[in-house]
C-alpha cells in the first residue's frame, strides 16, 4: 500500500515535471484590468485574424491581480502582458524586480471616462466634485464651519447643495475590489476633498490621515455597492430614476437610449469633452510588456504594432468605437516610437 | 384514548368504569358518536383537501417560477438565433485588394478585403461623398464581411477580377435596430445616426436586407463583435473539461466506494474518512478552485486556462458526490446476492466485479451524471485557474486554452454592447439544453439498466 502510494507520487511528480515541456506556449498570454479587457480583446481578436499568429488569450483578473501574476517571474508559465487601469505601483515594481522581471515596457494606450449616470428620462443633474464628496464620503467637514469632521449627515442632494434637487441621495457604484471604484474615489472624492482648503492643507501634515478621510465612502445605505457588473447598474438606474450610478464611459456609449451622464463641473460627459480634458473624471489605461518574452513567445512585437497602429488607437480607430478615449496625437507618436524600440520603463 | 364507538360495541358490560346503562342509552351513545363524527367529517374532508391544495400550490409556484425564467430567457434570447445580412455587389478588384501575385498566400491573407466591401457600399450609395458620412456608411457592415470575403477568395482564386452578388453580415448596431423595429417602445437606435437609419430603411425596402439563421452563433468562438460571437469554443471547452472530469472522477470514485463498502473494516479511521467525504461534498466550490491554484498551477506549474487543469479541479469537486452515490448504490445490492456468489466459490473480487458492480451500476451512473451536471454549471473554481478568459480559437485538445459555457455567459453578461444581451440569454438556453439532455440521460440509463431482485 505504502509502496503503491510512493510509486503514484513519483509518477505524478514525473509527469508534472514534463509539464514544463508542453509549456512551449505559442500564444500570447494577457492578464489584468477588466476596464482594459474590452479594448485588449478587440486588438487580440483582430491580430489573431489578420496575422498567422494564434489569437492571444486575455484574462480579466483586475489590475492588481494581473500585475501580481505578471510579476511572478520570467518564463512561459507566466503572462507576457499585464493590462492595468492605473500606473504600476512602486511596491509592485519592486516585487517584479525581485522575481527577475526587470525590463518592462510601459504602454499608455488611452483614457477611460468615469460617468455618474442617471436614467435617460430623469431630470438632469449637474454636480461638482465637492458635491459628490459631501454626498458620498463617510465623514465630512462639519456643516457649521468648524475645522472638524462629522459622520455624513446629508440625506438629500438639496441638503448637500441647495441648488440641487430635493431627492434622496442614492448612488449605485462598484465594490472596492473594482478599479473603477479606485479611480472614482481618487478622481472625484479626493478631488472634492481637496477643494476644502483646510483639508487640502492636511495632506502635507499627515498624508495617511488625509487619504483615510478623503477615500472613505459612506456605508449607511446611501451608497449602494451594486457589484462589478456595470450592465446591472444600468438596469437598476432604469428601474429607479432618482438614483445615480457610477460606471465606465463605454456603457454610456452603448446604452445611450437608457442612460445619460450627469454634468460634472459643468461638462456633459462625451467623447470630445473627455478627450480634451474638460470633463474631469478620466483615468489613463496602460499595459505592461515583459521584454524578456519578446522573441520567445511568437507575436508579441506584432501585437504591440497592431495595438499602437493608427487604425487601432487613432482618433478614428476601432478602439474608439468601443469607447476608449484616444491619446492626443503628439503623445501617441511619442509613446508609439518608444514602444517600437521596446524602451524599458523606469519608475 | 379509547374510541367511544369501539367501547360501545362489545366491551360495555366488561368495562367497570362505565356506569351500567340501558339499551336505549347505548343507542343514544352510538347516535351521538355518529353525530360527532358527522359533525367533524366536513372539517376533516376540508383539512384533507387543504393539505392537497398546499402541495399543488407549491408545485404551481415552482412551475410558475420556472415558466417565468424560461419565458424571460427565451423571449430575450430567441433573437440571437437569427441575424441580418445585406446584399452587396462585390467586385474582387485586384488593384483594390492590392494583390499582384495570387499564388502568394501571404498577399492573399493581408489583402485589403475591407476596401472591396467599401467600394461595394460606395457603389450602392453613390451620393454619399462626405468623408465622415462615408465612415458612417462603412460602419453598417460588420467586420465579419471582410473575413467572409477572405475565405471566399482563398477557396476559389478565380473570383479575382469577378463581380459577385453576396450576402454579408451587418454590424450589431444595425442588427439590433432591425430586430427592435417592431417594438412598441420604438426601435433601439443606440449609436446609429439619422442618415444611417435612412440607408438601412432604403435597403430594407428594396429587399436587400434579409434575416437568416445565425450560424455564427454555433460555429465560431468568442468575439468582441457581437454579430460574430459564438458559443462553439465554450461548448467544446465544456465538453473537454467534463471529459477530463469524468475520466478521472468516475474510476477513482467507484474504486473508493467499493473499497469503503466491501473491504474496509468499520473502525475509527473509516468513520473519519466517511465524515470527511460527506463534509467535502458540502464545501463551497471556490475552495476547490483555490486548492487547484495552489496544487496544479503554483506547485506543478501547469499553464492557466487549460481544460486539463479545469477538469482536475472539477474532479476534486465531484469526487465526494460520486463516492457517496456509489456507496449508496453498492449498499442497495442485497447481501443474498453476495452470499450466493461466495457460496458457489467466487472470490471476493469476482463477487464484486461480476455481481455487485453490474447491479450497482445504474445508481453509480446516475450519481456520476448528476455530479457532471453540477460540474458543467460551475464557474467559481474555474475563475481561480484562469478559465475566465477571452479565447477566440476553438480548442482542439485538453492542453489548448479554453473557457466553458457558464463562464461565457458571465463574460457576455458583463459586456457593454447591447447585442450581447440576447446572446447571453441564448447561451443560457444552450446550457439549459445541455443540462436537460444530461439529466434525461441519467433517468433513461436508470430506467434501462435498473434490475429488480
Amino acid at each position: 500500500m505504502l509502496k503503491a502510494l510512493c510509486i503514484a507520487v513519483v509518477l505524478f511528480v514525473g509527469t508534472s515535471t514534463s509539464v514544463s515541456v508542453w509549456a512551449a506556449r505559442d500564444y500570447i498570454e494577457i492578464v489584468g484590468s477588466s476596464t482594459v479587457y474590452p479594448f485588449a480583446t478587440v486588438v487580440a481578436e483582430r491580430f489573431g485574424r489578420a496575422t498567422p499568429f494564434k489569437t492571444p488569450k486575455v484574462e480579466a483578473t483586475g489590475s492588481g491581480g494581473g500585475i501580481k501574476l505578471f510579476c511572478q517571474g520570467v518564463g512561459v508559465g507566466h503572462p507576457d502582458i499585464a493590462n492595468s487601469s492605473r500606473r504600476i505601483k512602486a511596491r509592485e515594481w519592486e516585487d517584479c524586480r525581485r522575481n527577475g522581471v526587470s525590463d518592462i515596457v510601459e504602454v499608455l494606450i488611452g483614457y477611460d471616462g468615469i460617468i455618474i449616470g442617471q436614467a435617460v428620462d430623469a431630470d438632469p443633474i449637474s454636480l461638482t466634485q465637492l458635491d459628490v464628496y459631501r454626498a458620498l464620503a463617510k465623514r465630512v467637514p462639519n456643516p457649521n464651519g468648524n475645522h472638524s469632521f462629522v459622520d455624513n449627515p446629508y440625506r438629500t442632494w438639496a441638503e448637500v447643495n441647495p441648488a440641487l434637487p430635493d431627492q434622496p441621495i442614492e448612488v449605485l457604484g462598484p465594490p472596492p475590489t473594482s478599479g473603477t471604484r479606485d479611480a472614482f474615489v481618487e478622481l472625484v472624492l479626493e478631488a472634492g476633498c481637496d477643494q476644502v482648503p483646510w483639508i487640502a492643507a492636511m495632506k502635507s501634515v499627515d498624508e495617511d490621515q488625509h487619504k483615510a478621510l478623503c477615500h472613505a465612502v459612506r456605508e449607511d445605505g446611501h451608497f449602494v455597492e451594486a457589484g462589478e457588473n456595470d450592465n446591472l447598474i444600468v438596469q437598476k438606474l432604469n428601474a429607479n430614476p432618482k438614483a445615480l450610478g457610477i460606471f465606465g464611459f463605454s456603457f454610456l456609449d452603448q446604452n445611450s437610449d437608457l442612460i445619460k451622464g450627469a454634468m460634472v463641473e459643468g461638462h456633459i460627459p462625451s467623447f470630445d469633452t473627455i478627450a480634451n480634458g474638460d470633463y474631469p473624471i478620466s483615468r489613463p489605461l496602460y499595459f505592461y510588456v515583459k521584454k524578456a518574452h519578446v522573441g520567445v513567445i511568437p507575436g508579441i512585437k506584432e501585437y504591440l504594432m497592431e495595438f499602437t497602429s493608427n487604425k487601432a488607437w487613432g482618433d478614428e480607430g476601432y478602439l474608439t468605437d468601443k469607447g476608449m478615449i484616444p491619446l492626443p496625437p503628439q503623445r501617441r507618436t511619442w509613446v508609439g516610437t518608444s514602444v517600437r524600440s521596446l524602451e524599458p520603463m523606469a519608475l | 384514548m379509547i374510541d367511544p364507538k369501539y367501547r360501545t360495541d362489545d366491551h360495555y358490560d366488561d368495562d367497570l368504569s362505565m356506569p351500567p346503562s340501558s339499551p336505549s342509552s347505548i343507542n343514544s351513545t352510538i347516535n351521538s358518536t355518529i353525530e360527532l363524527v358527522n359533525k367533524n367529517l366536513a372539517k376533516r374532508y376540508a383539512a384533507e383537501k387543504r393539505f392537497q391544495v398546499y402541495g399543488i400550490l407549491s408545485i404551481a409556484f415552482g412551475l410558475f417560477c420556472l415558466l417565468l425564467l424560461f419565458t424571460d430567457i427565451i423571449s430575450k434570447g430567441i433573437g440571437a438565433f437569427t441575424i441580418h445580412y445585406v446584399q452587396l455587389e462585390v467586385t474582387f478588384d485586384e488593384s483594390v485588394l492590392d494583390i499582384n501575385d495570387s499564388s502568394d498566400a501571404m498577399q492573399l491573407a493581408l489583402a485589403d478585403y475591407q476596401g472591396v466591401v467599401r467600394e461595394a457600399l460606395k457603389k450602392r450609395f453613390p451620393t454619399v461623398t462626405h468623408r465622415p458620412e462615408r465612415r458612417r456608411l462603412y460602419s453598417l457592415v460588420s467586420n465579419g464581411a471582410t473575413y467572409h470575403l477572405q475565405d471566399l477568395v482563398q477557396e476559389d482564386l478565380s473570383l479575382l477580377g469577378q463581380t459577385r452578388t453576396l450576402w454579408v453580415l451587418l454590424d450589431d448596431d444595425v442588427d439590433t435596430y432591425l430586430k427592435s423595429r417592431e417594438d412598441r417602445s420604438g426601435p433601439f437606435i443606440g449609436r446609429l445616426k439619422s442618415e444611417q437609419i435612412e440607408w438601412i430603411e432604403s435597403l430594407y425596402k428594396e429587399g436587400e436586407i434579409e434575416s437568416r439563421f445565425n450560424r455564427w452563433f454555433f460555429t465560431s468562438g468568442d468575439s468582441r463583435e457581437p454579430e460574430m460571437a459564438g458559443i462553439r469554443g465554450a461548448f467544446i471547452g465544456s465538453l473537454l473539461t467534463l471529459l477530463v472530469t469524468l475520466a478521472l472522477s468516475f474510476p477513482v470514485g467507484v474504486a473508493a466506494a467499493v473499497y469503503l463498502e466491501e473491504y474496509a473494516p468499520r473502525n475509527r479511521w473509516t468513520d473519519l474518512i466517511e465524515v470527511n467525504i460527506n463534509n467535502l461534498a458540502a464545501v463551497p466550490s471556490i475552495i476547490f478552485g483555490l486548492l487547484g491554484v495552489a496544487i496544479f498551477i503554483n506547485f506543478f506549474s501547469m499553464p492557466r486556462s487549460l481544460p486539463l487543469v479545469g477538469g482536475l479541479v472539477l474532479t476534486l469537486m465531484t469526487l465526494p458526490t460520486i463516492i457517496i452515490s456509489s456507496r449508496a448504490a453498492i449498499k442497495a445490492v442485497p447481501p443474498s446476492i453476495r452470499e450466493a456468489a461466495l457460496g458457489i466459490g467466487a472470490s471476493k473480487m469476482q463477487m464484486i466485479l461480476h455481481h455487485v458492480l453490474p447491479l450497482a451500476m445504474p445508481g453509480m451512473l446516475t450519481g456520476a451524471i448528476i455530479g457532471m451536471a453540477q460540474a458543467l454549471g460551475e464557474t467559481a473554481p474555474l475563475l481561480m485557474i484562469g478559465m475566465v478568459a477571452f479565447v477566440v480559437d476553438i480548442p482542439t485538445g485538453i492542453t489548448d486554452p479554453a473557457t466553458v459555457l457558464p463562464v461565457q455567459i458571465f463574460l457576455w453578461a458583463d459586456s457593454p454592447e447591447r447585442a450581447f444581451t440576447e446572446r447571453t440569454s441564448a447561451a443560457i438556453m444552450v446550457l439549459l439544453a445541455f443540462l436537460i439532455i444530461m439529466n434525461t440521460l441519467a433517468v433513461w440509463l436508470r430506467k434501462r439498466l435498473e434490475r429488480r431482485w
